[in-house]
């Protein structure tokens, strides 16, 4: 490598997003401290415009695709495709909490800054291709999603969600950089195309270089929480804010879920045959663990995080099938999940309450002859994450199972799809209480939902039945850039 | 644009058009439901024309445009003499629903109607399509308005009924989705003629085992719709706690999903494996026969006998269809039009008494036929039809299934004609202790006779009910020529299985080992 090395300008461009988040995130905290109180509102419009600007310049960055920075970051569709992902996550998650931030008291230019940052690191995960560079992200994705899970310093709950976050988070990281340490040992490179260079001519010894891939998928797998690693996530969704809840379980399992595809279908893509059983059994280990965990929940928050679980469990089906449909698939399953999660956790937010007051399940009782809209839009969400067709959610579980079968997965197959018959069962009790079941005092004078609330949930609706209708839109461009 | 998407469509933009009714009147829903499926029935009886004079055998108004290029699934549907008058009959009894529920859904009104427009596209899409993938779309679409007319009209334990409903049939379909795909991932097809048309012709053969797993998850998904013994537990408590117009959609319409399902693919898709499992099919179509008879002997719920004597009922045309002769087939398509008008009709009348009396149970009524004489009267020709009376429908049904099932196996005869027997004694025992005897007070003050709007609502059933036992030449030739198209489908296959040599590979798919 060339000693002085300066990065040419087309570098920048590739990492323009990352560049615009930090820039507005850092202008946000800057303005934070000289803003009045009144003046307060806006930091969620700026945040937007910020995220608008990051979503061009991801585009941007894709018109010159390629590697920057000596080959530490690549800009090619697979990460195009999660940067747009997650900034999109980023802008529902921010719509949808407005609102929140203003019914709680908590209006501040830190939660938008801290989102972006939060954005910028997934991107970089998305675009990473360098171990290190992958650590980087996380870091940086993970620090500012542990501050978000307890951004109401006030509320114990947030308190203990943020510290068990960020307790189980770093000791996942540190998993995930033992496997860095051996892999580098191993092959001399932290470089993905290096290790993959290395590992197909094959002189590494192969127990070394699958202990390091153990590693480095465990330190994922606390991330994407895949069984037996999940235990985390119901208690951080269940404490933190409900929009926060929302962004934490479809950004940094997105981006999350790149680096798996990534690091795994390509980096060690030689040694498929060594992780496939494995992940497998994480697969299947996930799937079942959140199915029938979330059965016996009785808050909401709790189900939808066991229910994050289980679709991990669904997109860890996807990456065993080990193939360029098996990504593309994941890709179009976490796309229509983002969609689908968030707007339901909009739905959680908005029928809430200051306080968070109602988040039962049976607190949910009635709403459809209250609010009809907005049932029938957390039915649309609801029926997407049961899987049925003319939901983005069903062509996703359509598409995974269908690379699981092309890859001679079947008892992988059948018993995924019986778990997802099982999901049916949990996601049914909440329908069943806001259509069947008379209104109680938790659904009496509901005040409207604000604009942007609204705005966000009339969104994702949008966006699940379009991906359930159309879903070539998305898939084809998926199968056109997945790795493999 | 064919005239059957039209008659597919027309309740689609129907229900997006309820949805937009206003919620303060509730008149204008009701109104506009009967007005939206009055209008769909009379555009589907359009589907009639080529059946007119002759009755052939193939696709009609067909359309086969794509949907989306990868997978490549199409939107491609067609009728044949099978699905025409299934579609027929969906189109007849959505407005009869309709009419059925005018005054006994007075809560949410405009939801129920929009719910009972969006089952009605959902069943006639069932019935055309002809892409593996959009029938399974369509399966599953026409479950989530079901869920909710039980959940949110039904009775006492209707969460329960709705969300064993969703979850039996879900079980059983997400393993016919596995089925669909791997049946993709052999063909590079999800067209049903195309695929059909590589198995009829040798091109892809499935080794014995692997065929016999395709036709059980296809098996299981449809045995569990019709439902087949011992699957049936949902029924019953479905059909008790469902609506009176929920009771007679699943009944008439929904449960022949199962039965179209099997004739129309496990039959011509998995030849051998069906001919193999015929045994145990009909034996679990016999246990079906005489097992719902029995508890329905025993029912002192009209509701849940009515339902078990469905069970009953379709056990027959399971026999019929794995029987595998022509008039056992024809027995059995005619048996699922029969069993969908007199079954409805007696939802239909068991939820007109319940309007009045406010009780399902057989005890509490008895003496009806005095203050209600014109009901008493409709309901014993309903019950006659049911119980298979010659010169009325379900005789022709039963008589034609018990003489093809008597061509394969007379064995089978004896047992099922066993179900004929006891259906007449749990029917008109059913009617002597709620119409015969002296009617007590409260019988008399409440059981007043049938409105002008009820009367409307169970005629054109009345008169199908004579129509198809007289007249069967109006219904069968279609329904006719196709079965034995289907049963050559079926058997050809084998044949061809069967004559090519031992070991010789089949091209373009697995090894045959017959």
């Amino acid at each position: 490598m060339p000693v002085n090395y300066l990065p040419a300008a087309a570098e920048y461009v590739r990492v323009l997003p990352e560049i615009l988040l930090t820039l507005v995130g850092t202008l946000l905290m800057f303005l934070e401290a000289v803003t009045s109180d009144n003046k307060k509102g806006i930091f969620a419009p700026l945040s937007i415009a910020g995220l608008a600007a990051a979503l061009g310049g991801t585009f941007a960055a894709y018109s010159d695709p390629g590697l920057a920075f000596q080959n530490m970051v690549t800009v090619d569709g697979f990460a195009t495709f999660f940067r747009a992902l997650v900034i999109g996550v980023g802008l529902l998650a921010i719509l949808s909490s407005t609102d929140y931030l203003r019914r709680e008291n908590a209006r501040g230019g830190e939660f938008y800054a801290l989102i972006l940052f939060s954005i910028a690191g997934q991107s970089i995960m998305a675009s990473a291709n360098e171990l290190i560079t992958i650590f980087i992200g996380i870091e940086i994705s993970s620090i500012a999603s542990y501050i978000l899970a307890g951004y109401l310093r006030d509320d114990p709950r947030n308190n203990e969600s943020a510290l068990k976050y960020f307790l189980l988070g770093s000791f996942a990281t540190a998993f995930l950089l033992y496997g860095v340490a051996w892999i580098y040992g191993a092959t001399g490179s932290t470089n993905l195309i290096e290790i993959r260079r290395a590992l197909l001519n094959g002189n590494e010894p192969l127990a070394l270089v699958s202990t390091a891939a153990a590693l480095i998928f465990v330190g994922i797998a606390f991330k994407i929480s895949a069984a037996p690693f999940q235990s985390w996530a119901p208690d951080v969704y269940e404490g933190a804010p409900t929009p926060v809840a929302a962004f934490l379980s479809a950004g940094p399992k997105a981006a999350a879920f790149a680096i798996l595809i990534r690091v795994f279908l390509t980096a060690f893509g030689p040694i498929a045959s060594t992780w496939t059983p494995l992940v497998w059994g994480v697969a299947l280990a996930t799937m079942v663990v959140g199915n029938f965990a979330a059965i016996l929940q009785s808050n909401i928050k709790r189900l939808l995080a066991y229910s994050s679980i289980a679709h991990a469990g669904y997109v860890l089906v996807a990456v065993t099938a080990d193939s360029g449909a098996g990504s593309a698939a994941a890709m179009f399953y976490l796309a229509a999940y983002a969609l689908t999660n968030i707007g339901a956790f909009a739905v959680v937010t908005y029928f809430g309450r200051k306080g968070e007051k109602y988040v039962k399940v049976d607190d949910f009782a009635g709403l459809a002859q209250r609010q009809p809209a907005m049932a029938a839009m957390l039915t649309i969400f609801l029926l997407s994450l049961i899987g049925v067709p003319l939901t983005g959610g069903f062509f996703g579980k359509f598409y995974i199972f269908k690379a699981a079968l092309d890859a001679n997965l079947v008892w992988l197959t059948v018993l995924g799809l019986l778990n997802s018959a099982v999901a049916a069962y949990y996601y049914l009790r909440i329908l069943v209480v806001m259509y069947f079941r008379e209104p109680g005092e938790s659904a009496e004078n509901l005040p409207p939902a604000g604009g942007a609330l609204r705005l966000a949930v009339y969104a994702s609706a949008l966006g699940t039945l379009l991906l359930g209708i159309f879903p070539s839109w998305i898939l084809d461009f998926a199968s056109k850039v997945a790795l493999r | 644009m064919t005239l059957l998407d039209t008659v597919l469509f027309l309740p689609l933009a129907g229900f997006l058009l309820l949805l937009l009714a206003p919620r303060s009147n509730p008149n204008a829903s009701r109104v506009g439901a009967l007005a939206i499926s009055l209008a769909v029935f009379v555009a589907s009886l359009g589907l009639l024309a080529p059946y007119w004079f002759s009755a052939p055998a193939g696709w009609h108004f067909e359309t086969n445009l794509p949907w989306m290029s990868y997978p490549p699934i199409r939107y491609h549907v067609a009728i044949d003499g099978l699905s025409l008058w299934l579609v027929l009959l969906s189109t007849l009894l959505t407005p009869i629903a309709v009419l059925v529920s005018w005054k006994y859904i007075d809560h949410r009104v405009k939801e129920f109607f929009a719910f009972l427009i969006l089952l009605e596209f959902g069943l006639i899409g069932v019935f055309v399509a002809l892409d593996l993938f959009l029938f399974y779309v369509f399966w599953e679409v026409s479950l989530v308005p079901m869920y909710f007319l039980i959940g949110i009209w039904g009775h006492e334990r209707r969460i329960y009924a709705a969300v064993k409903f969703f979850l039996y049939t879900m079980a059983g379909s997400v393993l016919m989705l596995a089925a669909i795909i791997f049946l993709y991932n052999k063909t590079g097809s999800f067209d049903y003629s195309e695929i059909l048309s590589l198995i009829q012709s040798g091109r892809l053969a499935f080794a014995p085992r692997t065929q016999l797993w395709l036709f059980l998850a296809f098996f299981g998904a449809f045995a569990i719709k019709v439902p087949l013994f011992p699957l049936h537990t949902w029924l019953p408590d479905a059909h008790v706690e469902a609506p009176t117009a929920g009771s007679v959609m699943l009944a008439s319409v929904m449960l022949k999903m199962g039965t179209y399902g099997l004739v129309r693919y496990c039959l011509p898709l998995f030849p051998e494996a069906a001919h193999n499992s015929a045994p145990w099919v009909a034996g679990l179509a016999i246990a079906g026969i005489v097992y719902g008879a029995l508890v329905a002997l025993v029912q002192p719920n009209m509701k849940k006998l009515v339902a078990y004597s469905s069970v009953s009922h379709l056990g027959f045309v399971v026999l019929g269809i794995f029987s595998f002769t022509q008039q056992g087939l024809d027995g059995a398509v005619y048996q699922m039009l029969n069993h969908g008008i007199s079954t409805g009709a007696l939802f239909m009348l068991v939820g007109y008494m319940y309007e009045r009396r406010h009780s399902l149970e057989i005890a509490a009524y008895g003496g009806v036929a005095t203050p209600a004489p014109n009901l008493a009267a409709v309901f014993l020709i309903t019950t006659l039809a049911s119980i298979g009376l010659p010169m009325l429908n379900n005789f022709v049904g039963e008589y034609l299934v018990l003489q093809g099932t008597a061509a394969a196996n007379f064995t089978w005869v004896v047992f099922a004609a066993l179900g004929v027997i006891l259906s007449a004694c749990y029917m008109l025992w059913l009617y002597q202790r709620a119409f015969y005897g002296k009617a007590s007070e409260s019988v008399s003050h409440h059981m007043f006779d049938l409105t002008p709007r009820e009367w409307v609502a169970i005629v054109p059933l009345l008169i199908l009910m004579v129509w198809m036992g007289t007249f069967t030449q109006s219904f069968l030739p279609p329904i006719s020529a196709q079965n034995a198209q289907i049963l050559n489908q079926s058997q050809a296959s084998v044949r061809v299985a069967q004559t090519s040599p031992a070991g010789a590979p089949a091209p373009g798919g697995e090894r045959n080992a017959r």
